[in-house]
């Protein structure tokens, strides 16, 4: 069902996006059963390539041609007589990608990176035409001149004389201590 | 090349043997360092203050600067 969906939203989205929403999750083997591909049978054991769940229902690989066939046959016997090559292709066939290969880094991080700076331009800019034409008028208590007054009536009234604001003022000389 | 059996029981309270007594610690040191970082500094702070505050001298240097409604300053 999740394939199903997915295949649909293809048609929306780019062909990588469908990739990601699938890419860790049910894929058909290359030898697998003749579907439409856009659609998995949900009824079937399905086949996955995740981190964090290892082993999925069905191997790969599950219809054998007769050089599979034997080499499964030789498994069923002491594995050290298996050469390297050999357990490499039995592990190909149970499996479609390694640990290593399903952590391989993507490039997925530039489009992230990239989208949200796209995004912080566009906010910048509407920002900037909203500071110039929605905002009103601003108020005489952000002038500098009100602010200064302001400041020296809070000194004068000694707030905060004993750890705050007056507390850094030196009276005497008129100055910051 | 047998594994040891992993311990299948009493995970939480080996856990909460392990994290309680450095909680409990913990939080004994940050009210400890909260005291006397913060508080016994503060009133010592105001200990000081008002040990040399002359309320007549503050009253009338914010008298003189015009803060007050209901006194004038002085030669008025």
């Amino acid at each position: 069902m999740l394939h199903l969906t997915t295949g649909r939203v293809g048609c929306l989205l780019s062909k990588q996006a469908v990739v990601a929403l699938t890419g860790s999750g049910a894929r058909m083997s290359s030898h697998g059963h003749h579907e439409v591909s856009d659609s998995v049978d949900m009824s079937q054991p399905m086949y996955w390539d995740r981190l964090d769940t290892p082993l999925p229902d069905r191997p790969w690989k599950d219809v054998l041609d007769s050089t599979d066939k034997s080499l499964k046959q030789k498994e069923k016997g002491p594995w050290t007589a298996l050469s390297k090559e050999e357990k490499i292709a039995l592990y190909r066939l149970k499996f479609n990608l390694t640990y290593p290969e399903m952590k391989r880094p993507s490039h997925e991080w530039k489009t992230v990176i990239g989208g949200m700076f796209i995004v912080f331009g566009i906010t910048g800019l509407v920002v900037f035409w909203q500071c110039h034409y929605v905002y009103p008028p601003q108020p005489p208590t952000f002038d500098e001149e009100w602010q200064a007054k302001q400041l020296q009536r809070m000194l004068d009234m000694r707030t905060n004389p004993i750890e705050g604001l007056s507390s850094q003022w030196d009276y005497k000389n008129k100055q910051w201590k | 090349m047998s594994l040891a059996k992993p311990a299948m029981r009493g995970l939480l309270g080996k856990r909460l043997r392990f994290h309680l007594p450095i909680a409990f610690a913990l939080s004994l040191v940050a009210a400890a360092a909260f005291k006397y970082g913060v508080t016994e500094p503060r009133k010592q702070a105001y200990a000081d203050f008002y040990k040399q505050y002359d309320t007549t001298k503050e009253f009338n240097n914010m008298r003189d600067a015009g803060v007050f409604e209901s006194v004038r300053t002085t030669g008025e």
